[in-house]
């Protein structure tokens, strides 16, 4: 049976994890190598890099980070963060990445996603969305949800399947950071809409919220960054529980 | 000397990182007198059917691969490219297990991409000595091979497909064993074991 997937996300600046993370036998907290190897080994599913350098000479340091990150990770991973181009996409896949995810890009040129798509396959393209409730509507939001677009939510992800995308990554804006679980409502609306699977983000706090996030919310994937890289949960508790609950998980 | 086909399959870095943690003397060649003097092949594959059998056929190594008499490992699109054809983009394959490969129908439940870890239910032997009944694999794809003669090792995903194939010295997997973190190194190691 298809497993659901738990998907660790460790944020980059210039080569370096940079949210706080506190786990106990990690020589180096700050090397997202370190990390990543860690997280397999304790059997994260699938991880994702998403750079959150400001400048373009922070930027280049992501492709060798891809590199060792290939080397030494026996799971996939994907690369998010400033990716504008096709071009860009294939140095991160040439470097070793399995996927790599967009947001801003395309909602700037929609047609991004098709050119990815066509050239490295939909199994490679994340559209990543970051939304909103306005006045009762989801609206897409761009720049780590600090801009409105005129973008719905679901219409958006649709026409992002329909170019090529071969997964979501929606983020609810209103959730996230909040750890009071995920934006459940909205994820099984998309995930009736749409024939390709869907990562949940924002909003895990504890266990019971990615059981939610499973169940009435039919995510494919659920994806934190805090509650893994502070130990609030571990991963092999977090399986266990799982299990315990009947949601099919690798363990 | 074990030898990965260099066609520009999308999965040839990811192949290759797995070989170096085995730590795996290989070389990556399109050179048709390399390829055919190989004690072991890889064959990898991701990406469309049919632009993997037009950079093949540009590299003139079609026969090549189906001459082949030393043992074969395709994964994923390596392995499909092994059937007679594909419904993606029409394609006629190297023919050398019977069969089209087919698109998965997506429905609510299942998703295409059929994407992440799913189960193998193999017999123990060979490719998957050592692992145990309860597995995990990494699969993504849209197209999957039907269960027929050459299948010996079966996955589920709204149906029963091939996830391993075995004929004569050639092997597939549906799955990306060079994704599919301890076990997935088990099964390489295994099909190279026999190499040498």
């Amino acid at each position: 049976m298809l497993t659901k997937r738990i998907i660790p996300c460790l944020d980059i600046k210039n080569g370096r994890t940079v949210k706080g993370v506190n786990f106990v036998n990690l020589r180096d907290a700050g090397d997202p190598v370190e990390l990543a190897k860690k997280y397999a080994e304790v059997g994260a599913d699938e991880l994702v890099f998403l750079d959150i350098s400001a400048t373009i000479e922070e930027r280049e340091t992501i492709y060798d980070l891809v590199k060792k990150v290939g080397v030494e990770v026996d799971i996939p991973f994907a690369v998010g963060g400033g990716i504008n181009s096709v071009e860009k996409v294939s140095r991160i896949l040439q470097n070793g990445a399995d996927k790599v995810s967009v947001n801003s890009a395309v909602v700037r040129r929609p047609i991004l996603a098709k050119e990815i798509s066509d050239e490295f396959g939909a199994q490679c393209l994340i559209v990543a969305i970051d939304a909103r409730q306005v006045d009762g509507s989801w609206m897409v939001h761009t720049h780590g949800g600090s801009k409105a677009t005129e973008l719905e939510l679901f219409d958006w992800a649709q026409r992002m399947e329909e170019l090529g995308a071969g997964e979501i990554l929606f983020t609810s804006m209103d959730h996230d950071g909040t750890k009071n679980g995920f934006a459940c409502e909205a994820l099984a609306i998309m995930n009736e809409k749409l024939t390709i699977p869907v990562i949940a983000s924002g909003g895990a706090g504890n266990m019971d919220h990615f059981v939610d996030v499973f169940t009435s919310g039919k995510a494919d994937a659920g994806l934190a960054a805090s509650i893994f890289h502070f130990d609030e949960v571990a991963i092999p508790d977090l399986k266990e529980y799982l299990v315990s609950k009947q949601i099919p998980m690798r363990v | 000397m074990i030898v990965m086909i260099d066609y520009e399959a999308g999965n040839t870095c990811s192949v290759m990182n797995a070989l170096d943690r085995l730590e795996v003397d290989y070389v990556l060649s399109d050179d048709v007198t390399t390829i055919q003097k190989a004690d072991k092949v890889i064959f990898p594959g991701v990406g469309h059917a049919g632009a993997a059998m037009d950079a093949l056929k540009r590299k003139g190594l079609v026969d090549v691969i189906k001459g082949l008499t030393q043992p074969v490992l395709g994964i994923c699109v390596g392995m499909q490219l092994m059937a007679e054809g594909s419904e993606e983009g029409d394609t006629s394959c190297l023919g050398i297990v019977s069969g089209k490969v087919k698109k998965f129908e997506s429905q609510v439940d299942y998703k295409v991409p059929h994407m992440g870890w799913n189960t193998v239910q193999h017999d123990g032997g060979g490719l998957f000595q050592g692992l145990p009944e309860n597995n995990y694999f990494y699969f993504v794809h849209s197209y999957y091979m039907p269960v027929g003669d050459s299948c010996i090792a079966s996955c589920n995903y709204n149906h029963d497909f091939a996830a391993a194939i075995k004929k004569d010295n050639f092997w597939g997997i549906q799955f990306h064993a060079e994704k599919s973190s301890k076990q997935g190194a088990q099964l390489l190691q295994n099909f190279l074991k026999e190499a040498s």
